[in-house]
């Protein structure tokens, strides 16, 4: 019993940080019809940002700051310099070029902090406080909850609450009529960009800490469990993200405890293919067809 | 090298495509030149008195290359297939590979018999093959490469699960016996790979000239006309993926061969994402840009690492490789999507257009 | 078209050929010893320098090269300059496969020195033997190296991991008796090999777990040696899982002993990975066999720094340092013995009679029939951040054989730093 209350607390813990950067890749497919397989190569490097920052000046919090930020930039860039110039009359094109990035932005961060893991600090103690005697969770844990908390309600309320969160829904769902009605809707891309690439960027620092530390390739296992998060949820429902990710928290956390860790991967591929094939839409979702 | 059928061929065509919406234009084919195309069976022959020759004028080490060469034609002309004829974008090459090494390996170190063991590898990558079609023929873009991505990252999880069959990261050594004494060992891997690749093309070169070839088009093209003219969409697919995998298959028990060893870290994700710039690169659905994306796959890493040495920079190596290989990735989807052989045609059409 | 292409491959192998053909020198004395002239004799080497393995290993190299060129400024061996080549496989064997080739046929080395990992160097011993290269001093603990009937020109450095096991399993033994002992080990040769040792000796563990490293984490591992209520634990860890292990086994308020392998217990690397919670390895026990990069009173030691100083760009002075011109020293006391006629054979000749001193605090135990590295380890513990040695090292084999003391002085470095012919 002690270890089922252990394995579901971090299961969440592990889930929720699944779930931002599941949120992240729906963000994008929403905006732009594309998954975007560079979302963790692009969180690596942000993370790297913020880790110097850190470094530079022993401010875990300016750091985080930063890696926020460079996360939004990473995203403007990444679709004002790239993705626009993308054709998108098979998404092939996208999926193919997202790859090229995950390829240019790890060779690049390897070249400038080397392939070894670098340590990342974590600004709460990760010792679990125990009740009645069985470790559950620490203040770490209590900060991921917060943030991807804030994050969720944050994102909500832009979409259903504000103007702009009106116009990029729009600009996704009918551009041409945006358009016509004054929005722009290049401009939403790149802010609807900005903002996935935000959010995966907070989801990687969020996760980082707890594994072996920063690498470039430190999100490629985190990708894939996020998409299939995403893909359980429906890659067309924030809300399917959020409840995607928890599952396959839950379940990576449960695989490991009673079978073993090295079964979580195929734990994940298992999860996909049952998902993809029976519920093509995702739990979340209305659509049959998996056309993209 | 493969054309296009007659009807729509040239990149003139692909270009009013791409403008047209919901025309899905899942690749493109190398310009063929109208009127002259010799037949595989002679371009293939015309390969093999090449690479023969060869064999015998490079040094030991060279000819190593040129195996790799060859073991990575297997895979990239099989992928190109399967993605620009056929539209499928498969990340899971390199965990079929993995599965036509571990086949041979365990075969080979059981009964010690290479053409027992390449055979067993075959049939098992074509199983593999044809249970991963069976769910790719379902999904389309992003979902199949998401499943297939998984797919690749599974390999090392399998290895370790079942580590008592495949010794987990560790892996296996091959167990094979050395070439007859009258040839070298590097000139005799040459042979083995540029066979088993001299085969795989020309064997895909027929298929894809062939009915089936027309079928996999129409399906990537528009599955509805497809459909109304009577081709069968799952089959088609489930069939590009089982042959594509075959090939993989074929190439991973090269691999295995030319290393005498097979580990999950030989089959990692980049090598997926590389295999993808290889067919990329040459132009998707060429065999002809297959051959070009295998030997970039050899000679840009070599000569990315003789740069870092000269630069003496640890960081540099293989990271360079990398970053090189994804740029041309991205450049050439962005500036040519046919390709890097398609660039001066594109070029004077863009001239053409701006006069 | 076809034709165009396969005849510019044909070109391009060809140019690629050229250019690079003619570095490696062969000729020189007499016979025709690849890689040996009058003037220089070239080795190579595969190690990671990038990818996940990289950390911390990617300084060997880099200090066995220091070692080389401060032997050369002295003059080098027999007259000759030793010149290391250094190729990156990023520890994955299809890489180890091309960059050994192109070590043998291409810069035609004289020997493959320290190529590091176990299925990385797996890969590549038959063809280290089809072509006669010698194999000397693998940067690994797998019992494999020790094959002399079926790799006669292969050889081991490190203690192998079942001498390590049972050195570490008899120190458990005897310092906490009666205390449950759990292993976690990695799941290939590294791990089995010590389970198999610490089992030799403690008979049984009261509960084992394995890990590999595409996988970094090992909550539920540390969760149920915890819940095993384990008052020991012993690691046969990677420097990275090490940290894992230790900052997950905080985590949880979990607190047993650990006893750790000595590839995954060099300070300096586990304590960066640990970062802040570095002070958590205070009181780790862990064994070595070369003296420690801390202990600035050691002839060695003085020797190293002095040679990191002038000839490493004064790296970070670690334990992979000490280690790499460890191996450095030990070579060039090979080449030394084989005398000025340096032949294939004659390195593996001299080898297989031993009798080599060096900076180990224990034997090397090769042997015609024995071609395994050091024979023995000595324990250490972490007292404010430092690894310090305490008690006498121990000798023992990979077999039943008994875990004995090794009570001989420990010798000095010679004044030059650079071993006597």
């Amino acid at each position: 019993m002690d270890e089922f209350i252990y394995l579901t607390f971090d299961g969440l813990s592990r889930g929720l940080v699944y779930a931002a950067f599941a949120l992240a890749l729906v963000l994008i497919w929403r905006a732009a019809r594309i998954v975007n397989f560079a979302q963790g190569a692009m969180a690596v490097a942000a993370v790297y940002a913020g880790y110097s920052v850190t470094n530079a000046t022993g401010s875990y919090w300016l750091g985080f700051v930063v890696a926020l930020l460079t996360g939004l930039l990473l995203g403007v860039v990444v679709e004002r310099v790239v993705m626009r110039f993308v054709d998108h009359s098979s998404p092939l094109n996208g999926v193919v070029v997202a790859l090229g990035l995950v390829l240019i932005i790890q060779g690049t961060l390897g070249i400038i902090y080397g392939n070894e893991f670098q340590p990342v600090q974590t600004p709460f103690s990760r010792d679990a406080f125990e009740v009645g005697g069985i470790a559950l969770l620490s203040r770490y844990d209590l900060f991921v909850f917060a943030a991807v908390g804030s994050v969720v309600v944050i994102l909500t309320l832009l979409f259903t609450r504000t103007a702009v969160g009106l116009r990029m829904r729009a600009a996704a769902f009918a551009p041409d009529v945006s358009r016509l009605l004054g929005v722009s809707v290049g401009g939403m891309l790149t802010l609807g960009w900005a903002l996935a690439a935000g959010v995966g960027s907070l989801a990687g620092m969020l996760v980082v800490p707890t594994e072996l530390g920063v690498h470039p390739t430190a999100m490629d296992i985190v990708f894939v469990s996020a998409f299939a998060a995403a893909v359980v949820g429906g890659l067309d429902s924030p809300i399917g993200a959020v409840i995607g990710g928890l599952i396959v928290g839950l379940l990576l956390s449960y695989v490991s405890g009673y079978v073993d860790v090295s079964v979580t991967p195929m734990a994940v591929l298992a999860l996909l293919v049952v998902v993809l094939l029976g519920r093509p839409g995702g739990l979340f979702s209305s659509s049959k067809a998996r056309v993209a | 090298m493969t054309g296009v059928q007659t009807n729509e061929g040239g990149v003139t065509d692909v270009q009013t495509k791409q403008n047209a919406e919901p025309v899905p234009k899942q690749g493109v084919d190398l310009p063929r030149r109208r009127g002259w195309r010799p037949h595989p069976v002679i371009v293939v022959l015309a390969g093999a008195l090449i690479v023969v020759g060869l064999t015998y004028v490079l040094p030991p080490f060279r000819n190593y290359q040129l195996a790799t060469v060859g073991a990575y034609l297997c895979v990239t002309a099989g992928l190109t297939v399967l993605t620009g004829l056929n539209g499928q974008l498969s990340l899971g090459h390199g965990a079929l590979m993995a599965t036509g090494a571990y086949t041979l390996a365990l075969t080979q170190n059981k009964f010690e018999n290479l053409p027992l063991s390449f055979a067993a590898a075959i049939a098992v990558t074509t199983v593999a093959g044809a249970i991963i079609g069976l769910a790719a023929a379902r999904l389309r873009g992003p979902y199949l490469a998401g499943l297939t991505l998984a797919v690749a990252i599974v390999v090392p999880s399998v290895a370790s699960t079942f580590d008592e069959t495949f010794n987990s990261d560790q892996g296996l050594s091959v167990m094979l016996n050395p070439p007859p004494e009258q040839f070298p060992m590097e000139q005799w891997q040459a042979w083995l790979c540029w066979s088993a690749a001299l085969i795989v093309v020309l064997l895909l070169a027929l298929l894809s000239r062939g009915r089936f070839g027309r079928d996999m088009r129409a399906v990537r093209d528009d599955e509805t006309a497809a459909k109304l003219a009577g081709v069968n969409i799952a089959r088609t697919q489930v069939l590009a993926f089982v042959a594509s995998a075959a090939c993989a298959g074929v190439a991973g028990a090269l691999f295995a061969v030319l290393a005498q060893s097979v580990s999950p870290g030989a089959f990692p994700l980049t090598l997926s994402l590389f295999l993808l710039m290889a067919i990329v690169i040459g132009g998707l659905g060429s065999l002809f840009g297959a051959l070009w994306g295998a030997l970039l796959l050899v000679v840009l890493p070599a000569l990315s690492q003789s740069v870092s040495e000269q630069a003496g920079s640890q960081r540099l190596e293989g990271n360079l490789a990398l970053i090189v290989f994804g740029v041309v990735l991205v450049v050439v989807m962005l500036a040519a999507p046919g390709g890097l052989a398609s660039i001066p045609s594109r070029i004077s059409r863009m001239l053409r257009r701006n006069r | 078209m076809k034709r165009i292409a396969a005849s510019a491959l044909a070109v391009a192998l060809l140019a690629a050929g050229c250019t690079n053909e003619g570095g490696g020198g062969s000729g020189g004395t007499g016979g025709d010893v690849p890689g040996v002239t009058d003037t220089s004799i070239v080795v190579g080497t595969h190690m990671p320098l990038t990818g996940p393995a990289a950390a911390g290993y990617s300084k060997i190299a880099p200090a066995t090269k220091a070692y080389f060129d401060y032997v050369n400024a002295n003059g080098g061996v027999h007259g000759r300059k030793i010149e290391y080549k250094v190729k990156d496989d990023a520890y994955n064997p299809a890489n180890t496969q091309t960059v050994v080739r192109e070590l043998v046929l291409q810069d035609k080395v004289f020997a493959i020195l320290n190529g590091l990992g176990t299925p990385t160097h797996t890969g590549v011993l038959d063809f280290l033997k089809t072509n006669r290269v010698p194999d000397l001093f693998v940067a690994s603990g797998s019992r494999s190296w020790n094959q002399a009937d079926k790799y006669p020109g292969t050889f081991g450095f490190n203690p192998d991991y079942t001498v390590e096991g049972k050195i570490l399993a008899t120190h458990v033994k005897e310092t906490y008796a009666g205390k449950k002992t759990c292993f976690l080990g990695q799941d290939d040769d590294f791990g089995r090999d010590s389970l198999l040792g610490v089992k030799k000796i403690l008979g049984t563990v009261a509960a084992e777990e394995k890990y590999v490293t595409s996988s970094p984490n090992v909550g539920p591992q540390i969760g149920a040696f915890k819940a095993a209520g384990c008052e020991v634990v012993i690691l046969a860890t990677i420097p990275p899982f090490t940290a894992l292990s230790i900052g997950t086994a905080a985590k949880i308020a979990y607190k047993p002993q650990f006893v750790v392998s000595n590839v995954g217990a060099d300070p300096t690397t586990v304590a960066k990975t640990l970062g802040d919670a570095a002070p958590l390895m205070e009181g780790l026990v862990a064994a070595n066999y070369l003296p420690l990069n801390t202990d600035e009173s050691n002839p060695w030691i003085q020797l190293f720094q002095k040679v990191n100083k002038e000839h490493n760009a004064g790296a970070e002075f670690d334990n992979n340092v000490v280690y790499g011109m460890s191996v450095g020293y030990l070579f060039v006391q090979a080449l030394q013995s084989a005398g000025k006629d340096l032949t294939r054979d004659k390195i593996v000749e001299v080898v297989q009679k031993n009798g080599f001193q060096g900076p180990g605090l224990v034997p090397l135990r090769f042997s015609a029939q024995d071609h395994s590295g050091y024979g023995g380890e000595q324990l250490t513990k972490i007292e404010k951040g430092k690894a310090v040695y305490f008690g006498t090292p121990y000798t023992t084999d990979d077999g039943d054989g008994p875990v004995t003391p090794y009570t001989n002085q420990p010798v000095t470095p010679p004044q030059s730093g650079v071993p006597a012919a």
